[in-house]
């Protein structure tokens, strides 16, 4: 059953395309304007490759596809993503 | 590749079946999706083939269970490596379906509840490849496996079989579907295991 | 110690297993030493590769079981029979075999010793890992942050960590468990097994205007002593997709701020 896992889980396979963590990013959806930290979208992780869906109106914010050496990466349903640096 | 884990052999059955190059042999039945099952009952479903003119052909599910149906076994080869051999099905002919459709487009895009999408060459559904399937197995199709009804082209890579199926347009032009658009092969022939965009 | 959420590029390492305990239930606890460990904050987890001689690969995630060390952490595997993966780590896996895995991950899903606010932890079955690993980062760390968990099993056999909660639990250092069992009682438990429900997490003290002992027909609940009533408490709830899904809806009807719940579901099975 596809049931849906919890944002947390991108920071795993993110990692390989981002330095800071992005499950604690929050992120505007594209289409209801909600924003919330990426870790509170809901997953399917079962998918040929990684969706995550906004948790107020259930629209795609994020895809993810990894094969062998490449990853191809989805944010158009994410209209902003901000992202927690390092201190200088 | 990661270092070797002593004693590890992972789920796969030995093949003795010829396989597509890089499969292994699933004897259950994965459910993959992008998102939360649509359930759709089959009072309100419907079924639309829209032409490149925009020409709209609809049925019911009365009208299209009146539609001709045959039952076929097909193997079954998904993009993620499994394959499931000798799987039984009852599902309508796109040759069936389309035989009215005044068409010279060249591609079809297929969409599903939900909004899943994919696309392939028109004539990939036709002579005899490809169905809408509403059983499985002498029983209705459940709906985490697609039912009501799906897509079915087995000689492609099954994210090519659009479950939910709800709508197939045909179009002068090829636009990528859902995965199309994110690295997965534009075609998906698991025989040239076609996975990614360059292979 | 607060850690920013900076991950660098997480890379693969190979561990080796230097101790293994069996729990209840068929779980089995993996004490695994890393070279090259940079510490976890607790909540985080690891993904854990597998790999066959013909290059195969099978990867799940498991919830760190432990608190922070720099050199080693815990995993408490559960084994899922028809599984891939957990098969191997439960039963094929000895001491000394090598074991790949990049970590720590999640930045989100994490409880930091420095905050103050109480703390509600809700496990569903193997859910309690993380949790876990909450509670004895919490006594590595010398705090006294008020803990209450209310961890919902099948029946009392399939409770981890049994012998370790009871003697927190009685330690009164501000830690209470109270324990639900979904199938099967314990003979003397005052509630007839069934699914966690809004009374339950009154009587566990898991609403706002909690009263101990009045919830007859419960198990008994916390003592009031030393739990700030005004704070509003961090909430973790942490188990099976259709746990946590009615715990959250549960604990948001009962008044908690869906901002501070924060879940981590394991979904249908680990394998």
């Amino acid at each position: 059953m596809p049931e849906p896992l919890d944002g947390n889980m991108l920071a795993g396979p993110l990692s390989d395309v981002f330095t800071v963590d992005i499950s604690t990013a929050v992120g505007q959806c594209a289409s209801c304007g909600t924003s919330a930290p990426m870790g509170e979208t809901r997953v399917y992780a079962d998918a040929p490759g990684l969706v995550a869906r906004c948790v107020a109106c259930g629209e795609v914010v994020l895809r993810l596809v990894r094969s062998d050496g490449r990853a191809w990466l989805d944010l158009r349903g994410t209209r902003c993503l901000q992202l927690t640096l390092p201190a200088e | 590749m990661g270092i070797v884990s002593p004693g590890f052999s992972g789920r796969r059955r030995p093949g003795g079946e010829k396989l597509p190059p890089g499969q292994y042999l699933v004897t259950d039945f994965p459910v993959l999706s992008a998102g939360p099952t649509p359930r759709v009952d089959t009072g309100s479903w419907e079924l639309g083939v829209v032409t490149e003119t925009g020409e709209r052909h609809s049925w019911d599910w009365a009208a299209f269970r009146a539609l001709p149906s045959e039952e076929f076994t097909v193997d079954l080869h998904c993009v993620t490596k499994w394959s499931k051999l000798g799987t039984r099905w009852r599902g309508v002919s796109l040759d069936t379906l389309l035989e009215q459709a005044d068409t010279s487009a060249e591609y079809v895009l297929a969409r599903s509840y939900g909004g899943y999408t994919t696309n392939l060459p028109l004539e990939d559904l036709l002579d005899g490849r490809a169905w809408i399937a509403f059983e499985f197995e002498g029983e209705p199709l459940d709906p985490e496996h697609g039912g009501p009804a799906r897509l079915l082209v087995p000689h492609l890579y099954l994210w090519k079989s659009a479950k939910w199926v709800q709508r197939i347009d045909l179009m002068n032009s090829d636009e990528p579907g859902f995965w199309e658009s994110l690295g997965y092969h534009n075609y998906g022939d698991p025989w040239r295991e076609q996975r990614y965009w360059g292979d | 110690m607060a850690r920013a959420a900076v991950l660098g590029r997480l890379s693969w390492q190979v561990g080796t297993v230097t101790g293994i305990r069996d729990e209840a239930a068929g779980a089995r606890t993996l004490t695994i030493e890393l070279p090259d460990w940079p510490g976890h904050a607790a909540g985080q987890h690891v993904d854990v590769r597998l790999t066959a001689p013909d290059g195969y690969s099978a990867q799940r995630s498991y919830s760190i079981a432990s608190a922070p060390d720099d050199r080693e952490i815990e995993l408490t595997v559960q084994r899922i029979d028809d599984g891939e993966v957990s098969p191997y780590l439960t039963q094929t896996l000895e001491r000394g075999y090598p074991l790949e895995l990049r970590g720590p991950i999640g930045g989100w899903f994490v409880w930091d010793p420095a905050r103050p606010e109480p703390v509600l932890l809700l496990a569903g079955g193997s859910g309690i890992v993380p949790l876990m690993s909450m509670i004895r980062t919490r006594t590595a760390a010398g705090r006294t942050t008020p803990f209450r968990l209310l961890y919902s099993a099948r029946s009392p056999d399939t409770i981890l960590y049994a012998a370790e909660l009871a003697e927190r639990h009685l330690a009164g250092n501000g830690l209470t468990v109270t324990y639900a069992y979904t199938r099967s009682a314990s003979p003397d438990s005052p509630r007839p097994a069934g699914r966690i429900d809004a009374g339950l997490l009154t009587a566990a003290g898991f609403t706002p205007g909690y009263a101990p002992g009045a919830s007859p027909g419960y198990p008994p609940g916390p003592a009031a002593d030393g739990w700030p009533q005004d704070a509003a408490p961090a909430v973790f709830v942490c188990g099976p997709t259709g746990f946590v899904e009615a715990a959250a809806r549960l604990l948001v009807a009962a008044g908690h701020d869906p901002a501070v719940i924060k879940t981590e579901r394991f979904g249908p099975s680990g394998g």
